[in-house]
Parts: structure tokens; sequence; C-alpha cells
């Protein structure tokens, strides 16, 4: 048999090797020395182009019913209006991000460290328990390369047909159909660039802007730039991203363990793997089940062998459990050739109930637990959140003075961010230490969602306190809500 | 001599450093590529602790396209900007030089909101509350620090809220102050008049103001504040705008009124600055701040 030629793909259906470690690399394509004359050989790999197969079924359609919810969800949600403003808009500029009625603050940005945190820990868990399902349905890279491969396969036709057309020649045709394809690819890249920049910018003003050609600098490089990512990265880079570039594909597998569900190839049922006459009875002609078809690997979206084994590239897409289970049931096999199972589920030969139930280990519980403790403190945290914020910050230099009619006084400067998109009047009073009093007026009316600097003066009659620094509270309460309070530390000092 | 040093450290690290770009190049072209025989998988070719190897797990091409585009990008970046030994670039770029132009353009951007204040009086300034909102955040920025937030001050820094003024409180007075700063000096008086005269004066000075004071050591105070007082508080001590001695007869007191205080002042004088400002602040935003300093001790303006 002839080595493979440099660096291509291994065919489908090649022979298994005497040493399984060169058969795993060859399949890999990074390709074999020749037997005798010594081979200049590169380190780097060309890119083969991978034209997966389109595939229907179960597993596919789960991803597209996750591609229509999140692109809804990302497409639409700049567009809802909400009390006279964009629903959700992060305001980078004068520093707020409105969600809905929520209003947050750069002095709320805690919550932003919860949502990562909540994240990774939902990554864990999941990965945990199904491998790699956030790559496989959810992730943009996944879901863009979904929609553009959608797309390509409408405008050039499926995997042999986009094959042929890649070797063919330059005519009228083929350019006709990659210009269509570029430009409907590029067009939803801008829109996405242009989506993606209406959460920083209000989205229907910059419609208009657009419209008029009038955008401004730094929202056309962004606007395109979004949209050149998109397309590059959907249309051009697809499983690169992922093998190359994704530096979560490569640390889930330290989340995996043996019972964790993952894309399995049953070797046991299926080989030694060989193609047969219909009707056959694979049992008299010492085979297994798998027919070697090839369609495992003609749909696989980075291109490898899950008859190989678990393998870094695997994203966990599931298409190749699709393409198996529909030939499985054209030959008249059971299906679950390639399925969902865990490694232990496999070589043990577990029923689905015992390898669910190994789906409640420790790390599982670890997870969750951990999982709902900080959803639960982030919820209570934003239910119990008060929309007034104060900062007191005490004159530095200016300590304590001597004023006419024997006080001593202290100056403070509170900083009060009324983060309600509400007009409201706050009244401040000091507690904590009797001898102190507020000097003067004390109440401050700030327009909603607004910030203002006040200045208070608090004394006591000399001789009332002891030199030295006493603490003291300002409590700044609204108006019209008891509720809305808040009460800051700070010293009052003598001298 | 040590300009031959110098010329000589400048072409060391250029030629260094080019060197080790052009190495870096080589090194990777040479490691691009490994002769493999005997049907063995590829290898990086490296070996540890014996016998271990390394499968060759290769990037894509254009991956080492990016290193090349590196190496190019350092070059044309050595050569555009300051970077190889004393060469300025052929753009000639310098951090002062951004700094300039960043100033500049901050300048062109925030100029004309204080511009649009320069044209208007002082008096005008201080009724304006846009001008006066300018002019509470510049005084934050640069005068809170010693006459706290309030503008109230501090023992040794004067209360600017109030209608006492040391150098007087117009505003060419107020915007004087701001821009050539002041020297509030009190010579020590301590090794001339001795203690007991010392505390003589003080208790006449608390006398002027009407804090209570001893009768006896009042009189013998008043014939020595006659003689080393008057020529700058004057004769009633009523004090001398002009050259920013207190009023002593009044309830301010910049330092304290206790006894021990005035006897400290007296005895061993005062050297109070207040520095200059028109080095830091441009005239547009001095006359801003004298607004609003005059502004803190008219009466409110009457609502319409």
């Amino acid at each position: 048999m002839k080595p493979p030629t440099d660096f291509a793909p291994a065919a489908p259906g090649v022979q298994p090797r005497a040493d399984p470690r060169v058969d795993a690399i060859d399949a890999r394509g990074i390709g074999l020395a020749s037997p005798s004359d010594p081979v200049a050989r590169s380190l780097y790999e060309i890119r083969q182009a991978i034209h997966p197969r389109a595939v229907r079924g179960w597993f596919a359609a789960w991803r597209w019913t996750l591609v229509w919810a999140t692109q809804l969800v990302f497409y639409g949600a700049a567009w809802i209006e909400w009390s006279g403003r964009q629903a959700v808009l992060f305001d980078l500029v004068n520093r707020k991000f409105y969600i809905f009625g929520l209003v947050l603050w750069p002095q709320d940005f805690i919550y932003l460290t919860a949502l990562l945190v909540i994240s990774a820990l939902s990554l864990f868990l999941f990965t945990a328990v199904a491998g790699r399902l956030w790559c496989g349905y959810a992730c943009p890279q996944t879901v863009y390369t979904e929609i553009f491969l959608w797309i390509e396969n409408r405008i050039e036709g499926d995997r042999n047909q986009r094959m042929k057309l890649d070797r063919s020649p330059l005519t009228a045709r083929k350019f006709g159909l990659k210009a269509a394809k570029h430009a409907t690819w590029g067009a939803i890249g801008l829109w996405t660039g242009f989506t993606f920049v209406g959460y920083f910018t209000p989205i229907r003003e910059l419609l208009a802007e657009s419209a008029t050609l009038s955008l401004g600098p730094w929202e056309t490089f962004w606007v395109f730039f979004y949209g050149f990512a998109t397309y590059g990265n959907a249309g051009w880079m697809r499983e690169q991203v992922c093998k190359y570039m994704c530096p979560y594909a490569r640390f889930q597998s330290a989340m995996f363990d043996r019972d964790t569900l993952v894309i399995a190839y049953d070797a046991e049922r299926g080989e030694p793997r060989g193609s047969r006459s219909k009707g056959a009875d694979p049992g008299s002609l010492g085979l297994g089940s798998c027919v070697d078809c090839g369609i495992c690997v003609q749909v696989c979206p980075t291109g490898i062998d899950i008859r190989n084994g678990l393998q870094y590239e695997c994203i966990g897409c599931a298409a190749c459990i699709d393409g198996c289970d529909q030939v499985m049931e054209k030959v008249g096999y059971p299906k679950g050739l390639i399925r969902y199972a865990t490694t232990n589920a496999v070589e043990q030969h577990l029923t689905r109930a015992q390898m669910f139930v190994r789906s409640f280990r420790p790390r599982v519980l670890a997870y969750s637990a951990l999982l709902w403790v900080v959803i639960a403190a982030v919820g209570a945290s934003l239910w119990m959140r008060v929309p007034l914020k104060v900062d007191v910050i005490r004159d530095r230099a200016a300590i304590s003075r001597e004023v006419a009619g024997g006080y001593i006084e202290n100056v403070y400067r509170l900083q009060i961010m009324n983060t309600a998109e509400k007009d409201r009047r706050f009244l401040v009073r000091v507690e904590g230490l009797p001898a102190a009093v507020l000097a003067g007026d004390a109440s401050f009316s700030l327009a909603g969602a607004s910030t203002d600097m006040a200045t208070v003066k608090v004394r006591t009659r000399a001789g009332d306190l002891p030199a030295g620094t006493h603490k003291v509270r300002f409590v700044v309460e609204a108006e019209d809500d008891a509720h809305v309070v808040v009460d800051e530390k700070s010293v009052f000092i003598v001298r | 001599m040590s300009q031959f040093t110098s010329a000589f450290w400048d072409f060391y690290i250029a030629i260094l450093t080019i060197i080790s770009i052009v190495a870096c190049g080589v090194l990777l072209k040479m490691q691009s590529v490994r002769k493999v025989t005997d049907g063995k998988a590829v290898t990086t070719g490296h070996t540890w602790d014996g016998d271990l190897g390394e499968y060759n797990n290769p990037l894509p091409r254009w991956w080492m396209w990016l290193f090349y585009i590196t190496i190019a990008f350092g070059l044309v970046y050595l050569y555009l900007y300051p970077g190889l030994g004393s060469y300025k670039g052929s753009l000639g770029w310098t951090q002062l030089g951004q700094l300039d132009e960043e100033i500049a353009a901050a300048e062109k951007e925030y100029g004309p909101i204080f511009q649009k204040f320069t044209g208007q009086d002082v008096a005008a300034l201080a009724a304006d509350p846009a001008a006066r909102a300018v002019g509470q955040k510049l005084f934050l920025n640069h005068c809170a620090q010693c006459h706290a937030s309030d503008a109230g001050g501090s023992k040794g820094f004067p209360n600017l809220s109030d209608r006492d003024w040391l150098y007087g409180g117009t505003p060419e007075t107020i915007k004087a102050s701001i821009t050539e700063g002041r020297n509030g000096i009190m010579p020590p008086f301590g090794p001339a008049l001795g203690e007991q005269g010392t505390k003589d004066v003080a208790h006449y000075v608390m006398s002027l103001s009407g804090l209570t004071s001893d009768s006896l050591r009042r009189a013998r105070g008043r014939e020595i504040f006659a003689q080393s007082c008057v020529a700058c508080h004057g004769p009633q001590g009523k004090g001398n705008p002009a050259l920013g001695a207190p009023n002593l007869t009044d309830q301010t007191w910049l330092y304290g009124s206790g006894e021990p205080t005035i006897i400290e002042t007296i005895s061993q004088g005062r050297n109070n600055q207040m520095p200059a400002h028109k080095a830091l602040l441009n005239e547009a935003k001095i006359h801003l701040l004298t607004g609003y300093v005059f502004g803190l001790s008219q009466p409110p303006p009457k609502a319409k």
C-alpha cells in the first residue's frame, strides 16, 4: 500500500496499520515519511478545506433550535424599547449599563464578575456531565459556522458539489456562485457587526447614521471589524478557531473524566468494519456493525474520524451521531453505533440508567452546589439592591477647624448617586455621634440616573468631644421611600 | 571620551537588535522543515531524558506566516519609530511631541467651554449658575485641598466664604491672589518683646475683638502695640489689606483666638504662603475661579 501523499487527510476507510500511534498521526493528516529516502517535511501543515456534508437529525435539530434562539436574542434584543430608551444598552461613554429595568453603574462591576463566575461554573458543570455542549450547540463560532455552511450549501450545493466546484477551473458560473456566497456572508457579517455596535451606541441612531453615511470613525471601524471577524471566522477559519485559537477547547479536557458523556464510537460493536452487500449477515462475514460508509467523517465539521476515539478536535456537535444513525436505520441495524456515552459505559456495558446515575458524582454535585450558591447570592443581591449610592469623602487637609460661636467643624463631600431612573430628593442626617450635628441644609435633589456632589458640614461644640477620631455615620434617605437608604461610615476629627 | 563611547553603544544596540530579529527569521526557517526517513512518524526531532520525543502536532501554515509578518512588522516599526540606538525614526515621533499634540487637542475640545466665560465680568460670573458649576469643579480640583470643599478654610488657610479678606475682596485682588500667590509674613517679636511683653501685647490684641483679657496687661500691651505693631496692623488694629495684615478687631482668626495661639503668633511670627497658580491654570480658568470665589461671599441672587 502506498503511503498517503504529503499532508493529505487520510481517506475515509484507510486500513488500520500495524503501529496504532502512527495510524493516529496519519489519520490527522500529518503524513508519514517515505520508507527509504529522507524527505524534507514541513512542520507546518497546509490547511485542507473541510466540506462537511449537511446532516439532519435529532441533534442537528437541537443545534438549529439554539441557532434560532441565540440569534433571535442577539439580533432582536437591541431593538426593544423600554420606558423611552433602548432596553439593553451598554453606554460606555456615560458609564451606565441598561438592562431592561436595571441600570448598572461602574460601582456594580461585581455583577460582571458574578456573571463570569456563573458562566465558568456552568461551563465546568455542563462539561463534566456531557462534554463540550457549549462548543457543539451554543458557541458563536459553531452557530455562525452553521449559518454560513447553510448558505454555502444553498448556493454551491452539498459536500460533493462543493468539492467538485473547488477543483473545477474558474468559469463564469463558478465566479458567480462564489461571489454570491461571499456577498451573502459579507452582508450577514456586516449586519452582525452593526448589531453588536448597536448594543454600545443606540441602535436606532446608528441605523439613521448608517443610512446617511454619517457614522463616526470609531463606530465605522467597529462595525467593519466585527463584520470582518464574523465573515472571517465563520466563512474561512471555522474549525481552525477551535483547534488552534480557542483556550476553552484545550482546558475543557481537564473537566472530563471516564463518566463524562462524550461522542463515543462503540468499537467493540463496530469493528472489524467493512462494506457488505445488502442483507448479508455480518456475523458470518466476520464483520462488525460499521459498514465503513464514511458518513461520520464526511459530516464532521472539524474533519476528524470519530472511530479513532475521542480527540481534542471533537467539538461534540453530534453530527456523526445523526449521520451514523440514519445509515444504521437504512441497513437495518440498531442505532447508536456512535452515540453519547461515557467511556465507562462503553467499556463496562452499562445500561443508560446506570450511566446517568453516575452523573451524580462528587465533582458534578460540587459544581452544581457552587453554581446554585452563586446564583442565589447574585439573585438576592440584585433583589435587595438599593438604587442609591453614597461615597463620603472627608476633606483631607482641612482636618478640623474652629468656627465662630465656639464650634469645631469637619467638612465632608458626599457623592450621591441616584441610580434609579426617577427624580428624587434625599435627606442627609448624621448618626452614631450624639454630640455632632449637621450644620445647615442637608437635603439634595437629583435627577434620575444622575450623580451629584454635596458639601456638608458637621459640627460639635468645642469641648464636648475629646481630641481624636470619632466614628460617625451618614444616613442618606430618599424623601419618598424609606427603603431607599444608605448608611456610610466616616470619622469626625477633633484636634 | 564619553562622546566616543555613546556612539559605540548606539551602534552596539542597533546592530544587536537587527541581528536578533534576522536570527529569529533564520531560526524560524530552519525549524520549519525536518528531514525524516524509515517510515517513522514525523517528530519535532527534539529528545528529552534520552528517549522522550515529540510527535509533530503541526500548526497551520498561515500561522507560520504570522511569525514572518511579526518580523517584518518589527523591522518596519524600527524604521518608522525610534528604537535603534539613537536613530530617531523616519516619522520623527517623540513622547513630548505626542504630549503636545494631546494637549493641543484637549485645548481645542475644552477651550471653548472656558472661553465663553472670559468676556463676562466677575460679578456676572458670580451670578451665573453655569459659570459657578464649572468654577466649583475648578475649585474642588485646585483649591479645596487647603481651603476645604466649602471654602470655609481651616487653621492657617483663610475662609473664602465670609466677608473678611486679608488682601481685599475685590475681583482684582482675588484674581491677583490666585495668579501670583501671596506670601503673608508676620515677623517674630518674641526676642524683642520678651516673654512678659509678648503676653501683654497678646492681652491687648484679645481686647481688640472683645475677648476677655487682663486689664493690667492690656494697658501695658497697648503701649507696646503702638510701637511695634501699628506699622502693619494700623493704630486701631484694623489691619492693612495692601500688606495682608489682618484686622485684629473682628471675630475672624486665621490661626485661632486662644491666648497660647496668639502668643505663639506674636513670639514666633507666621510665614504663610499661597502658591501662584499662573503656571498651573490658564487665564480663562483663573477668571472663572475668581468669579466663583467672589460669588461665595456675595449675598445669594434674589429669586426673580
